[in-house]
């Protein structure tokens, strides 16, 4: 097996540019989320102002865009956001830190394992906690199918925004088939709440590597049917290629980050040039495309899920091995005991009772954690006063990113476009207003 | 160039395997530019306020003699086991910065503010930093200086007060027309 890291590309250079408004830029100015009416058509009758969104089926939840169009042109837009606002991280400081473990994966409803994963990377690095191979092979397998069934997610939505209904029925099916691994494996099909601080809540259930496994099988094919359904579909690629182009630049920038950053031509992803859990052992590719347009997000995404699929592989074939071993640290100060123990053991009784009514102390500190996420870099940050509720939780949500970009990607497009454009950007609102 | 030598470096810091170097928050947007231009972090990943009022107020668990004797109720098994390091300052601001090269590296720009004191924007260097420093400003109130549109973006325009403030009532918001009003 050849390490990720070895294999990146001889001579990658990634864009500076020692200006926030350069030659050739096409972010708005002054204000860089928000395109602005030209001044000549200030006083036209011409120009209509359009509420788009917040409940309109296309906008992916409650995202709300005021557009200004003159004729079917996009000449103005700026977005609203904060509608699906729940102050989760306002929440989490009222919360032992073992019940926090609830809410990230609630903030981005999609890509919900890789939430749930860095909230408690995050938690581990604080308190220095060791977690078994076995857990830390299951975390990564379980976030890659949750990228896989986010990327799904965001193909049926996006094809069907564009007409190609017959997408939507195919990615759900195999959505479908993820969602039943994660119930058969966490007793939840989402918001699974299986990764605890320490490692995995249970053991895997033997049935799931079979099941597993025929899945691996069948995705290569199912990603085939969709490249066959779409990928010569020539509606979709007139509506795709070369609409809402984001430069590399931009990208950067924007703070874009993920698929997004990828389809504009910058070869970044965290698994390999920041590896977390095992990514430095496992062989994957990352795909980078050079045009920025609709189209190359779509092509990242597709070539993504391939990858995600063989690294499910690769994780499995060693999970297979790691059959009987510990699934979680054996710390006791911050680890619930085994339940069988409770009836025997005082010691462990107490253990219990502290951990599960007071919760456990973490040290004092502020560390800031990131992961991959299908949406791209979801960051944590946390900050504990050393007591057993965290002092400050903070995501760094992708979604948000993406959004500050729709200004520029709209930039001399039509209406219909704006559709397949905030479809491309694949922001989830639970993420992006926390 | 070092983080040393920074305008406005006031210190720095390793922690967690992460480094945190503290700014003077006039020379923020100096610092920044100096970030991304000669030490290469070309993107902003994140800016987070936190908000340090009552931080080790808890005080210690455990039997600590008063005066008047041993108090049965203060402190008690919920407080602390040791004191946490003294803040500076109510409000800190933190700056998440990424240099994209092998390997990736992380740096941490921190800035200290009391309540009401205006902090240099940095939209002019990331343009990224639009929203974020929105969001702060709305849940945090903290106010950035020379922002182009210092707008609320989660709450409602009209809301009152910044929500994550420790300060800010939790279950307390005003509920609008009920009988008594």
């Amino acid at each position: 097996m050849s390490v990720a890291g070895e294999r990146t590309r001889a001579a990658r250079v990634w864009p500076v540019v020692h200006d926030a408004q350069y030659e050739g830029s096409r972010i708005p100015s002054p204000i860089p989320t928000a395109l602005q009416l030209p001044e000549e058509l200030l006083e036209s009758d011409d120009v209509l102002r359009v509420n788009f969104g917040p409940n309109h089926p296309s906008t992916h939840g409650v995202l709300r865009l005021i557009v200004d169009l003159d004729g079917e042109s996009v000449v103005g837009l700026s977005a609203v956001i904060g509608y699906l606002h729940t102050g989760f991280e306002k929440s989490m400081e009222q919360k032992t830190w073992w019940k926090c473990v609830t809410y990230p994966e609630r903030i981005d409803y999609v890509g919900f394992q890789n939430n749930e994963l860095t909230f408690v990377l995050a938690v581990e690095k604080l308190l220095a906690l060791e977690v078994p191979e076995k857990a830390t092979w299951m975390r990564a397998l379980l976030s890659e199918l949750s990228r896989l069934h986010s990327h799904l997610v965001y193909l049926g939505t996006s094809a069907l925004e564009l007409g190609a209904i017959s997408m939507f029925w195919y990615c759900f099916r195999e959505r479908e088939t993820i969602l039943d691994l994660f119930e058969m494996v966490t007793g939840q099909r989402m918001h699974t709440r299986y990764f605890q601080i320490g490692g995995l809540a249970e053991d895997i259930p033997e049935g799931f590597y079979p099941e597993c496994r025929k899945f691996v099988e069948w995705m290569p094919h199912a990603l085939d049917d969709y490249l066959a359904l779409l990928d010569r579909n020539a509606i979709w690629l007139e509506r795709t290629k070369g609409v809402g182009v984001l430069s590399a630049n931009d990208a950067i920038a924007l703070g874009q980050t993920g698929p997004n950053l990828r389809a504009s031509g910058v070869d970044w992803d965290l698994r390999r040039d920041q590896p977390y859990l095992t990514y430095d052992q496992i062989d994957f590719q990352v795909p980078v495309y050079a045009n920025g347009d609709v189209y190359d997000r779509y092509r990242v995404r597709m070539d993504e899920m391939r990858e995600s699929t063989r690294i499910v592989d690769q994780c499995l074939r060693r999970l297979e091995r790691l059959q009987g071993r510990p699934w979680i640290a054996d710390d006791r100060k911050v680890v619930l005991p085994p339940r069988e123990e409770l009836h025997t053991s005082m010691e462990s009784l107490i253990h219990h009772f502290k951990i599960v009514t007071e919760g456990f102390r973490v040290p004092e500190g502020e560390v800031y954690v990131a992961t991959e996420s299908p949406r791209g870099e979801q960051g944590c940050y946390l900050v504990s006063e050393g007591g057993p509720k965290p002092w400050r939780v903070h995501f760094r949500a992708p979604s948000f990113a993406a959004l500050e970009a729709t200004a520029t990607c709209v930039h001399e497009t039509l209406v219909a476009d704006l559709i397949a454009i905030v479809g491309s950007l694949d922001a989830v609102m639970g993420d992006t207003d926390r | 160039m070092t983080y040393r030598d920074m305008p406005g470096f006031v210190e720095e810091k390793e922690a967690f395997g992460e480094t945190t170097v503290t700014i003077e928050p006039a020379r923020i947007r100096d610092a920044s530019e100096a970030a991304r231009d000669a030490l290469g972090f070309q993107m902003l990943v994140d800016i987070v306020a936190t908000d340090y009022l009552g931080w080790g107020s808890q005080g210690v668990s455990g039997y600590i003699a008063t005066e008047t004797g041993r108090d049965i109720n203060f402190p008690s098994t919920q407080g602390l086991q040791t004191l946490p390091s003294l803040k500076p300052k109510r409000f800190s601001i933190a700056y998440h910065l990424l240099a994209m090269r092998q390997p990736a590296e992380r740096v941490r720009l921190k800035c200290w503010v009391d309540d009401g004191e205006p902090v240099p924007s940095v939209v002019s260097v990331w343009p990224t930093a639009d929203w974020h420093e929105r969001e702060q400003f709305d849940l945090m109130g903290i106010r950035f200086e020379g922002h182009p549109n210092l707008a609320r973006l989660i709450m409602d325009d009209d809301w009152e007060g910044h929500p994550l403030r420790k300060d800010y009532p939790i279950g307390g918001e005003p509920v609008r027309f009920s009988e008594a009003q």
